[in-house]
């Protein structure tokens, strides 16, 4: 089963390398690890998406509780919540290629942030099935370069992760 | 007033109680070791080796109820700690750790002794830290011992680059520390400690199974008062041995691997069992799938909730400090006016008394050879059962578990978790300091001894009396047990060839020497060796070079698949 897990965590030089230390020294798989300073520079938010059964999952949660510098841990797979990631993928853009390309991203609402005689580069943000799918959509040739952020979460409505 | 960094680290150890610290000087450390020579309150020892420190701080704490403090210096100073440190993280020792580093402006560099020691330390201790900074040095030493005693124990390292142990700040150590991402849990939950006095009231067939956490949160007194009021039968894992008194008639001896015929009888049959400060590892359960096909509910009290269903579905999980709850626990008992279901429990018992007649920890008495087991019998006869008694790791370490009986805790120290090689007398060193007047015996065998054997120099220069119980069999015994059960007698690099002369090498060392090979001596030797109140004796044993740590569960087989004396 697919998680994404959200942690609040000191704001400290090697606090993410206990994190990753934490999941390879004890076999847990990490899908996408992202992170970042929040409005409280103290405090950094990652998000992890990781594979696991039920109860895998569960040690998962208690192990980074039991880090030092990790303040909250909350599965955010276990209630509503949304998730977005960032892709920057650079694509081949020529002759009558050129605007299917365009056509595509539109589609996919995308955003073409860059452009030469033969390239774009489209910016597009959703959940990463969506970017899967665009990835599929494109002809697989034509793909210069991509660029994934791996997923950020957040709890719907009143649902809030803060010290 | 201004402090340099290297007083300030004095200064934090003289605030925080530490009577000793063990380490070994070096470069990076030049600076503290230099404000250690100016004072008197905080004694350092200079061991021979760094993993000798770490063991030593390792068993001062185990034997005491204090945080160990060992010393090194950069590179190879930490690197030569590492398997002390690992050792006191899988037994959840409390220790701080003091290491020196390259100065800061020189980290990433490859200066000279330079490694990445937090990088290198982080998985196997609590937390460490990098001072990159004077001012922040009190702050985190204060942080470092509270973090290694308080939650779950552990060693906690502090790395100290050497330049900020010459700058100054002005010093003053915190009364207090608080930390917004660590609060560990004390108390128990009240509806959860209820439903586990309903569930032990109900019990027909109950066992009680604790562990290192009774020692470690000096529960034996609230354990035993329990257990009493309860009138179950109680086993001690490795680690938890002492934590209920061993000449208890309701106690079955030690469970798992090596553990007793009745005790794991009773583990796998029971109807509910309470699992106290234990952590329901593979060398205590055996395969869990064949552990979990006996329905049976499980109440789990642990101060660490992520040792909770980790190997082991529970049913009751009481996250807490393991004395808090069982104080609870007793109290709500008392209040409920419990009365045990007498016949239930005597049915219970009879069958525990039936398993108990195996006898599964007979030998042949009549032997010519000696054998290890009436070694550690007359051990126990001789100290009185009241001695401190350190293991190394292997066969003479589980003859120590099954034979001493240990009445009271932290007399029991060895190596479970890590199972490492070479901890016996350096954690014997440690014991004595933390305990000086008391009787310690260091059991080991040909093969531990040596691991740390520069140790008997520092033996020799503190006079440590400490009594060296050597079991002899010229093998390393539990790989030569493995290899003639599973690898077809083959023999492979087990057999110890070549061994020193071990009294001359004790008289080499200025400790007192004696072989003993008849098993009519063997009194005899153990009686003059304690006799000598102020030697260091190393009792050199010829034991029968193929004797076997019976019961046995093999690896990955079920609890109650016990390999017995008889059956080969």
């Amino acid at each position: 089963m697919r998680h994404i897990i959200s942690i609040m965590l000191e704001n400290e030089p090697g606090a993410l390398s206990r994190v990753a230390g934490l999941f390879s020294a004890r076999g847990y798989n990490i899908e996408t690890l992202t992170v970042a300073p929040t409005e409280d520079e103290s405090l950094s938010r990652m998000t992890i998406v990781t594979t696991g059964s039920d109860d895998v999952v569960e040690q998962i949660t208690k192990q980074l509780n039991k880090l030092v510098e990790v303040v909250k841990v909350v599965d955010l797979s276990e209630a509503a919540h949304i998730e977005r990631e960032l892709m920057l993928i650079k694509v081949r853009a020529m002759g009558k290629e050129r605007e299917e390309v365009k056509r595509m991203s539109d589609i996919f609402r995308g955003r073409i942030i860059d452009v030469t005689e033969n390239t774009y580069t489209i910016e597009l943000t959703g959940t990463g099935a969506k970017l899967d799918a665009f990835i599929q959509a494109l002809e697989h040739s034509a793909i210069l370069e991509t660029v994934r952020t791996g997923a950020s979460g957040i709890g719907r409505g009143e649902r809030v992760l803060k010290v | 007033m201004e402090l340099t960094g290297a007083e300030i680290v004095v200064k934090c150890l003289e605030a925080e109680g530490v009577e000793y610290v063990f380490g070994y000087p070096g470069g990076a450390v030049l600076f503290i070791y230099d404000e250690l020579f100016k004072q008197d309150k905080v004694k350092h020892i200079l061991v021979r080796h760094e993993q000798g420190a770490t063991h030593a701080a390792d068993g001062y704490s185990r034997s005491s109820d204090k945080v160990g403090v060992a010393l090194v210096t950069s590179g190879p100073g930490v690197t030569n700690a590492v398997t002390g440190i690992a050792t006191a993280y899988m037994d959840s020792i409390p220790m701080v750790i003091i290491s020196g580093q390259v100065p800061t402006h020189a980290i990433g560099l490859d200066a000279f002794q330079e490694c990445d020691t937090v990088g290198i330390t982080r998985p196997c201790v609590k937390h460490n830290f990098l001072v990159k900074d004077v001012k922040d040095l009190a702050l985190t030493i204060k942080k470092a011992f509270y973090l290694a005693r308080t939650g779950r124990p552990g060693p906690v390292l502090v790395d100290i680059p050497k330049d900020v142990t010459s700058a100054k700040c002005p010093f003053e150590y915190p009364a207090t520390v608080t930390m917004r991402s660590y609060n560990p849990v004390v108390k128990g939950h009240p509806g959860q400690i209820k439903k586990a006095v309903q569930l032990l009231t109900e019990a027909k067939r109950p066992m009680v199974y604790t562990g290192g956490g009774v020692i470690l949160s000096d529960a034996s007194k609230q354990l035993t008062k329990f257990v009493k009021m309860l009138g179950f039968p109680c086993t001690n894992t490795l680690m938890g041995l002492g934590g209920y008194p061993a000449t208890d008639p309701q106690f079955l001896g030690m469970l798992g691997m090596h553990g007793t015929y009745e005790a794991n009888m009773a583990m796998q049959n029971c109807d509910v069992l309470l699992a106290v400060g234990a952590r329901f590892d593979d060398r205590v359960i055996g395969n869990p799938a064949d552990f979990a096909q006996v329905q049976r509910k499980i109440i789990h009290i642990d101060i660490d909730p992520s040792s909770i269903s980790k190997r082991v579905k529970v049913d009751v999980p009481i996250v807490g400090n393991v004395s808090d709850v069982l104080e609870e626990l007793s109290r709500q008992l008392e209040a409920a006016a419990y009365k045990p279901n007498q016949k239930a429990l005597s049915a219970w018992w009879s069958q525990i008394g039936l398993w108990k007649s195996k006898d599964c920890l007979k030998y042949d008495k009549k032997s010519k050879i000696i054998k290890p087991q009436f070694v550690l019998e007359r051990l126990y006869e001789i100290t009185k059962g009241d001695a401190f008694v350190t293991s190394d790791v292997g066969q003479h370490q589980m003859w120590a578990a099954q034979f001493y009986k240990f009445d009271k805790p932290r007399r029991w120290i060895n190596s479970g978790g890590l199972g490492t090689m070479g901890f016996g007398l350096p954690a014997a060193m440690g014991v004595q300091f933390a305990n000086p007047g008391a009787t310690v015996a260091c059991v080991t065998g040909e093969a531990s001894i040596q691991m740390c054997i520069q140790e008997l120099s520092t033996c020799k220069q503190y006079r440590l009396p400490i009594k060296i119980v050597n079991l002899n069999n010229k093998y390393m015994g539990m790989v030569r047990q493995w290899q003639q059960f599973f690898h077809g007698n083959r023999y492979s690099e087990s057999y110890m060839d070549a061994l020193p002369d071990f009294v001359k090498l004790a008289e080499s060392y200025g400790h007192v020497g004696i072989k003993v090979e008849e098993p009519g001596d063997v009194e005899a030797a153990l009686k003059e060796a304690f006799k000598r109140k102020n030697d260091l004796v190393f009792l050199d044993f010829v034991t029968d070079q193929t004797e076997n740590v019976y019961p046995m569960v093999q690896g990955g087989k079920g609890l109650t698949e016990m390999i017995l004396a008889e059956e080969l």
